[in-house]
């Protein structure tokens, strides 16, 4: 196979999903590169198939038929099943990619010194990775040893990652947590006859000491400190190691995958981890700050680039593992509060119904809403999921400031204020969202008003959605070819639905009162009114600079207290959408009141 | 390429061929071998459970320094010592104000740390046993994880539970299917058993029933208020079988208010005083389980051979074939299939998906999303 850019005509790439394994075919056509061409089949990682290469197999031969190309090749004793492209460009393919979140993806526990310092940096590197972290324990957490080690015990993780400490620092709390993690002796998911790979990234000096305390229970992996100083965080090397373990230890025990290893030239990548280099390489080829979500049926993933107070963008990665639309609706639920998700309702519904309704989704999570009612609610539980797992995003993604004076344990324990919040919803240039509520709504704008809502999105913002969820295949197309990843990325893959025009203000403005004003190239095209929603539509794919000029003076339209705001734009499907309700959004207190105002929205929208 | 749609189905089944694999949640040793006759309360299976490691952080508990601590280390690494006995003994000033630390339980030495002085306990190993869960044979050994055991008698699976595997007389309660159980349903004498039927009952009853000593509860729903009442605590995810609750409860429909299951009653009332193994397991991710009653009994011998033939060959989702819809607006009806359009079509929410044609048991003809149906699978 070929993985030279300009040897390049035709890829296939596979994300082999927990229930999905999803191929699309990327192709160089004469308006440049497209996708042209997807297939679909089960994954069959579980039993009785117990090969992930079938269900791989099967997309593959949709994709043949649709496509009408033959990409598999005659000849079954080949080591991968494609027929490369040799003088016939019009048969076969160049290069095969994947990436994999099967069987539950990537499972990691971390460890640090301190929860806000060590084992936060810890954590971001985990999570970058493409991990769900099962467990995330400080030297600092309150429990007893014994607690602790009964909450490991318990833990199955593919990859403990090892942090702590500052390089010259002490060394003792960190090798504590190597004894921790010795006596609780975690096995690992896959292979129990195989050691725990366990990744040391903490204080250099304690690394031989861990390695000691570790050596006959797991496979130690010793990197550069994730932290070596309080105010700079390293998550490369931990992250390369992290990937390492992945193939060796994860991916290469799964059923099927030493098979499919042989198949690509390029490693498969966790899904996750791929999607957030997708976001990055958008950020930065296109110098704007963006909002990432993927709300799932399990989890919702949340990926960011903002720029910290020295301009430098910072990728960040959460998962909130418990909030999704159907195996943790009840999540949602618990976690939000049966009023939160009412308020979003059009309609009013009895508590003990909608609870009841939200279960029944819980044990039957492949049903969908057949009424608009039902599609209602589904959409406030997806607004619920979206403002819980932005707020655990903003909790996680954080800048490290200052330089640091260390003299003791009792400094470190103490310098957690000097971490600032990077997510600014005023500077947020793209939103992008992703997963089946938002994808496949019936209606685009719906997408786009349940990341406005949820988001609570402030000043102008672009709103898309991910077509069909290409973003993992994306990611690691990108490793191999940018330029073509990014072409796609922006034909195929999102698409504009809007740019959300939100103004805030202090204090109470009545409802009803203008408080910016609209124009698109000079043209006015009317003023939000606080309180209420409004549409103002232009043709798609008008470029023009947007002005929005606030008509109060205690509105800030996203650069400033009455400050008016200029920005080129590309007009999306329906053009800006006025959001003048102010934020946190003004809700009523009343159901009857609060069901009627949103009943407004609904009908300004024309839903 | 023609993808074959995956419609769920629950069984109900009074003659079935039970087949299921009990394992050791750790390596251990199989104590059957295939063809053994084994009852439900039989040992199958054992292992041992590595003893916890306690760590002793000596230093801390005698107020000493690490070297000395070391200085003053009286056992090795590998050394089994009892509780009570000497770990490290320190002199003190002049030798006059000794420190002993002593040992908490009984146990081996498993790593001393020089650099910290701390000190590794590794406790007994203790004794997990599994057993058979029903009457049955063993088909197959899996050395050293478990076994296949199989049976002949009704398997009915519920679609939510909560609790561990139960054994017990079945009794019934005297309530219709939709009506709404009442304590005063409860008979006195249901003692190690295992009640079903009815609807939605409410937390006084199941804590009646508790009190009472029955061992599981089988009806046709749960309100979520209730549910959360009875765990103590909201569930978030159908993720259960491992709760600390005194009875195992399983509902047939869903949550709400919603008849029990016909055909479960129907079957259960043939086999009303029999003994069943009940399991409250559910998790609904990935290689679904839901919980299950299996009750194996003599009359199932027979027919078993053809069900099997007919559950293997079950077409699916078909016109003629009967379902449950399981969403609103007509959550919970049964009805039977009259078309399936190749076609996707736009329903009401302007969603466009694949849907089907059924006829209501009332005679109404209505229109659902394919992903709204479960195939009623019976034998």
């Amino acid at each position: 196979m070929k993985v030279k850019p300009e040897e390049l005509n035709t890829v296939v790439v596979t994300d082999c999903g927990s229930t999905t394994t999803k191929a699309l075919l990327f192709q160089r056509t004469d308006q440049g590169w497209r996708q042209t061409s997807r297939g679909e089949a089960p994954t069959t990682v579980e039993k009785p198939v117990a090969d992930v290469t079938v269900g791989a197999l099967n997309a593959f031969q949709e994709i043949q038929e649709v496509s009408q190309r033959q990409i598999l090749s005659e000849n079954q004793s080949s080591v991968h099943p494609f027929h490369v492209s040799q003088s016939d460009l019009s048969r076969g393919i160049d290069l095969y990619l994947s990436t994999s979140s099967a069987g539950g993806g990537l499972q990691m526990m971390v460890t640090g010194v301190v929860d806000q310092i060590t084992t936060e940096s810890a954590e971001r590197a985990a999570l970058g990775a493409g991990a769900i972290v099962l467990e995330a324990l400080s030297a600092d957490d309150p429990r007893a040893d014994h607690e602790k080690i009964e909450r490991i015990r318990h833990l199955r993780p593919d990859i403990v990652l090892l942090a702590g400490g500052v390089d010259g620092g002490s060394t003792i709390h960190v090798t504590e947590a190597a004894e921790i993690l010795l006596a609780a002796a975690p096995r690992p998911r896959f292979g129990d006859t195989l050691q725990l790979p366990v990744i040391f990234a903490g204080n250099k000096d304690a690394a031989g000491e861990v390695e000691e305390i570790l050596r006959d229970f797991a496979q130690v992996s010793v990197v550069e400190n994730v932290r070596p100083q309080l105010d700079r965080e390293n998550l490369g090397p931990a992250r390369e190691a992290i990937h390492e373990f992945f193939l060796t230890h994860v991916m290469s025990h799964s059923p099927g995958y030493d098979k499919l290893l042989k198949w690509s030239p390029v490693p498969i990548m966790p899904t996750p981890a791929a999607v957030g280099d997708m976001v990055v390489h958008f950020a930065q080829s296109e110098k704007v700050q963006v909002l990432c979500a993927d709300i799932g049926g399990a989890t919702t993933d949340v990926f960011s680039v903002f720029r910290n107070d020295q301009g430098e963008d910072v990728f960040n990665r959460t998962v909130s593992a418990n909030l999704g639309m159907s195996y943790s609706v009840a999540n949602v639920l618990i976690e939000s509060g049966t009023e939160n998700i009412a308020r979003w309702l059009p309609y009013e519904l009895n508590h003990a119904e909608l609870r009841d309704r939200l279960r029944n989704k819980m044990i039957r999570p492949t049903s969908i809403p057949q009424t608009k009612e039902d599609l209602w609610l589904e959409q406030a539980v997806c607004r619920e999921a979206l403002r819980l797992s932005l707020d655990h995003h903003r909790s996680l993604a954080v800048g490290l400031s200052g330089a640091q004076k260390q003299s003791g344990i009792a400094d470190i324990f103490s310098q957690s204020e000097n971490r600032y919040e990077l997510v600014n919803r005023k500077t947020l240039d793209v939103v992008i969202g992703s997963g089946g509520v938002l994808s496949h709504a019936p209606h685009r704008l719906q997408a786009a008003l349940m990341m406005v809502d949820g988001f609570a999105l402030e000043g102008v913002t672009q709103v898309t959605v991910d077509s069909i969820f290409m973003m993992p295949h994306l990611g690691v197309l990108s490793s191999v070819y940018p330029a073509a990843a990014a072409e796609i990325f922006q034909h195929d893959c999102i698409v504009n639905i809007c740019h959300a025009v939100c103004p805030v203000y202090r204090g109470r403005i009545s409802p009803g009162t203008p408080i910016a004003k609209i124009s698109f190239e000079g043209q006015e095209l009317g003023v939000i009114k606080a309180g209420s929603v409004q549409l103002f539509e232009v043709p798609q794919s008008s470029r023009g600079v947007l002005r929005v000029e606030p008509l109060h003076r205690n509105v800030d339209v996203g650069c400033g207290v009455n400050e008016v705001l200029e920005r080129s734009v590309v007009s999306g499907l329906y053009g800006f959408l006025g959001d003048g309700r102010n934020r946190p959004i003004e809700l009523d207190a009343d159901s009857r009141t609060q069901c009627e105002r949103q009943q407004r929205v609904f009908e300004e929208l024309g839903f | 390429m023609q993808k074959r749609a995956l419609t769920p189905a629950l069984e109900t089944s009074f003659s079935s061929s039970v087949e299921r694999l009990r394992e050791l949640p750790v390596p251990g040793e199989v104590l059957v071998k295939p063809g053994d006759k084994v009852s439900a309360d039989t040992i199958v299976a054992r292992a041992s459970l590595q003893g916890e490691l306690y760590i002793l952080r000596l230093p801390e508990r005698m107020g000493l320094e690490a070297f000395e601590v070391m200085a003053g280390i009286k056992v090795s690494e590998g050394d089994v010592v009892q509780e009570g006995d000497i770990l490290c003994q320190h002199a003190g000033l002049f030798g006059l104000l000794k420190t002993v630390s002593r040992s908490p339980a009984e146990g081996t030495i498993e790593f001393i740390a020089e650099r910290t002085g701390h000190l590794g306990l590794r406790l007994a190993a203790k004794e997990l046993t599994l057993e058979a869960f029903f009457d049955g044979v063993v088909a197959e050994v899996h050395e050293g994880k478990g076994l296949t055991l199989k049976t002949q008698g009704a398997l009915i699976q519920g679609i939510f539970g909560v609790g561990g595997e139960a054994r017990g007389e079945l009794c019934a309660l005297s309530v219709k299917r939709d009506e709404l159980i009442q304590a005063s349903a409860l008979p006195n004498d249901i003692e190690g058993k295992i009640v079903y039927g009815g609807s939605a009952p409410d937390s006084e009853v199941l804590k009646a029933a508790a009190e009472k000593g029955a061992k599981g509860f089988i009806c046709g729903s749960i309100d979520d208020r209730v549910l959360a009442h009875y765990l103590g605590y909201d569930l978030g995810i159908a993720l259960t079988g491992d709760e600390e609750v005194p009875m195992t409860v399983i509902i047939t429909e869903g949550f709400g208010r919603l008849a029990f299951s016909e055909r479960a009653e129907a079957v259960l009332s043939r086999l009303s005083g029999q003994t069943a193994s009940i399991t409250g397991k559910t998790q609904v991710r990935a290689g679904a389980v839901r919980p299950e009653i299996i009750i194996p009994h003599e009359f199932a011998e027979k027919a078993s051979e053809d069900h099997q033939e007919k559950l293997t060959t079950r077409g699916g989702l078909e016109v003629g074939a009967s379902i449950r819809i399981i969403r609103v607006p007509y959550f919970g009806k049964k009805a039977t299939v009259l078309d399936l359009p190749h076609a996707e079509a736009v329903i009401e929410t302007g969603a466009k998906t694949r849907i089907l044609t059924a006829r209501l048991e009332d005679g109404t003809e209505v229109t659902v999303p394919r992903a709204n149906v479960e195939l009623l699978a019976e034998g």
